[in-house]
């Protein structure tokens, strides 16, 4: 899976640069998550600004990285989301779970909140 | 509609191809002219559909030895679009899938409820020494 990891202060930047984020991929993504929670980096922000499609997979992914993150005493975000990816969240309910920002600089920002 | 298309997909079983069969379900959502409502939505659901129903056979016949593939056809015919995924795997229940609730953290199991919310009909029966399941929805 392409991904651009990037740190910004103590907060981890996952940016996804695949359309989509299904079945195929989103293994992949867990075990990059994991790498980076072995690592000791709790908080993290996903943006999923380059997906056009999530699947049941794919929100599984995520929901893993969320659960880990809270485990260890931090948190995972997300920002970027399109109408239809932002659909699939309403549908599941996963917008309750997750905090959700329109983009990278405000999730970011709210960890300083 | 006067329309009556039929396809007839033989992939093989693996999740590169999800792509591919999402990708032309969503073509064949597009070229349904005489759909009412918005097109570009349904093209999107039927990429959904396909790719879960797809990811969901793999699942199931990973521990079999089937060279089979996957046998998907799509037929839009009396108003309706009716998909058919054929599978010679070990099968799975499809029990009422309640909608899930707003805490729920599980990182699996929503696939079934998103084909369910989708889709206006969906049955999961033996067929021809496997299964097929077979989903219908109400173009108009």
């Amino acid at each position: 899976m392409l991904t651009t990891i990037e740190s910004r202060d103590a907060v981890t930047l996952i940016q996804i640069q695949e359309e989509r984020l299904d079945a195929h991929n989103s293994s992949d993504l867990k075990g990059q998550m994991l790498t980076l929670f072995e690592e000791g980096k709790n908080d993290m922000v996903v943006d999923l600004q380059g997906v056009r499609f999530v699947d049941s997979s794919g929100l599984g992914a995520l929901v893993s990285g969320f659960k880990n993150a809270s485990a260890r005493n931090g948190n995972l975000k997300l920002c970027g989301l399109q109408p239809q990816v932002e659909s699939m969240f309403e549908l599941t309910r996963l917008h309750r779970v997750f905090e959700i920002f329109p983009d990278e600089i405000q999730a970011l920002k709210s960890f300083q909140e | 509609m006067s329309e009556s298309i039929f396809l007839d997909i033989k992939l093989p079983n693996e999740t590169g191809y999800l792509r591919l069969l999402g990708k032309i379900g969503e073509y064949l959502a597009q070229s349904i002219e005489s759909y009412p409502g918005d097109r570009e939505e349904l093209a999107y659901h039927i990429n959904l559909v396909l790719t879960e129903a797809m990811a969901n056979v793999i699942r199931h016949t990973e521990d079999t030895k089937s060279g089979e593939g996957l046998h998907v056809t799509l037929r839009v015919e009396n108003r309706k679009l009716t998909i058919k995924v054929y599978d010679q795997g070990r099968g799975f229940e499809l029990c009422d899938t309640p909608e899930p609730p707003p805490s729920c953290l599980a990182e699996g199991g929503r696939g079934i409820f998103i084909i369910k919310t989708l889709m206006d009909r969906v049955s999961y029966h033996k067929y021809d020494g496997g299964h097929v399941l077979e989903m219908e929805k109400i173009l108009f």
